[in-house]
């Protein structure tokens, strides 16, 4: 159901200020988000003064920085820190994006730094996922196939079968695009949301796979496709520039073909 | 509420570090996200504007009640439609109108599989907002200069 306000224990309180050292001259606010499960209080946004002479480029270099220099407590996920592991997705500057990506220099102002959208808090910046994971295994994200692979190989696409799959193998699984959209919000309980489904297409696109009616079957229900209104926040947003709204509608559309 | 309604209710329970259960707090989401991009901020109007234009078409339905009821009840119906408050909803329903039939045909040209980008997504985006104003404009210049 869409509830547009904040259960009563989630309202963000303000926090506290850390003052950046005296004498620098570059100084940048960061408004982040902090939740510690064992407090007992609501969520509450600390400040943290940072000296960018000091500081890498990116939005994660400085949260790097605040976690080792100013608050150890800080909580967020990261890995690769170039965008290919998908595991520092935040909402910066009110988009979703990977902190990795974002230069700090793009953001005017105070950087403010939220958990991704509308989902359970673990800790700080650290949302749940289980609930997605679980989405997108119910698409069974693999090869589906009852003919065997050739004895003496692997099995063949043309180029142009191989084509199809642009645009769609380089998701990383960041989920930027599905908490940044309104519908996934009101109806992620049951609506894929725009990354299972652009991961849906994948396999329906795959020329290998051949269950694709059987695929196309398991999406054929009011909620699970057809809460996608083409509202564009997922292509607007998505860090590595893929397109899950024209995946969508391309399910949409071969469902409409199938019928003849 | 006792009975669970919404599966991400599980995902609403996590534990502290003494392994106690806690409710987790919902993420902020209208209250975080730049909600005034174009993407979203056009698709939450089609929306408003499609239930202005039909709550605006009573009016219609009125003023075509009233002229089947007679003289008197018309006379009142064009005597408010021809009110500031008359032509103040008069002028909205068109605009409201058109933005809801432009942004309709964008669509429409979505469900055929045209201008998923994001440059063609924010092209027609600006696009129906600028044949909004204009056709808005000329419908109105038209009806003055019928009037006149």
């Amino acid at each position: 159901m869409a509830t547009f306000t904040l259960p009563k224990n989630s309202t963000v309180t303000a926090g506290e200020t850390y003052k950046a050292e005296p004498g620098a001259k570059n100084v940048r606010s960061f408004k982040i988000y902090r939740w510690d499960p064992d407090s007992g209080e609501n969520p509450r946004y600390d400040t943290y003064e940072i000296d960018l002479d000091k500081c890498g480029p990116m939005v994660l270099d400085a949260l790097i920085k605040i976690k080792n220099e100013i608050d150890t407590s800080l909580t967020f996920r990261r890995s690769c820190r170039e965008g290919i592991c998908g595991s520092c997705s935040m909402n910066i500057d009110g988009l979703n994006t990977l902190a990795c990506l974002k230069p700090i220099e793009e953001v005017s102002g105070e950087v403010r730094i939220n958990p991704l959208p509308h989902m359970p808090v673990v800790k700080d910046l650290v949302p749940d996922l289980s609930q997605i994971y679980a989405q997108l295994r119910s698409i069974e994200p693999w090869l589906k196939s009852d003919t065997a692979p050739p004895p003496d190989g692997e099995r063949r696409q043309s180029k142009d079968e191989r084509a199809k799959l642009d645009g769609l193998w380089e998701c990383i699984l960041c989920f930027c695009c599905s908490t940044a959209c309104p519908s996934y919000w009101w109806n992620g309980d049951r609506y894929l949301g725009p990354a299972v489904l652009l991961q849906a297409y994948r396999w329906i696109a795959d020329s290998r796979d051949e269950y694709t009616g059987e695929r196309l079957d398991a999406l054929e229900d009011p909620f699970r496709l057809y809460r996608c209104h083409t509202i564009m926040n997922c292509s607007r947003t998505c860090p590595k520039g893929l397109n899950p709204a024209e995946a969508i509608g391309k399910i949409k559309q071969m469902m409409v073909e199938r019928q003849g | 509420m006792s009975n669970m309604q919404d599966g991400r209710e599980a995902g609403m329970i996590g534990s502290r570090t003494d392994g106690a259960p806690v409710r987790r707090p919902l993420s902020p989401h209208l209250q975080a996200y730049d909600m005034l991009q174009i993407t979203s901020a056009m698709s939450i109007s089609h929306r408003i504007t499609g239930v202005a234009w039909a709550i605006g078409l009573l009016f219609l339905v009125w003023w075509l009640a009233a002229l089947a009821a007679g003289p008197g009840p018309f006379g009142a119906v064009q005597w408010f439609l021809g009110s500031v408050l008359g032509w103040v909803v008069l002028m909205g329903l068109s605009a409201v109108a058109w933005y809801h039939t432009l942004n309709g045909i964008r669509h429409l040209a979505w469900d055929a599989g045209y201008g998923f980008s994001i440059p063609a997504t924010y092209r027609s985006g600006h696009m129906v907002l600028i044949g909004t104003a204009v056709l808005t404009g000329i419908t109105w210049l038209i009806l003055f200069v019928a009037w006149i």
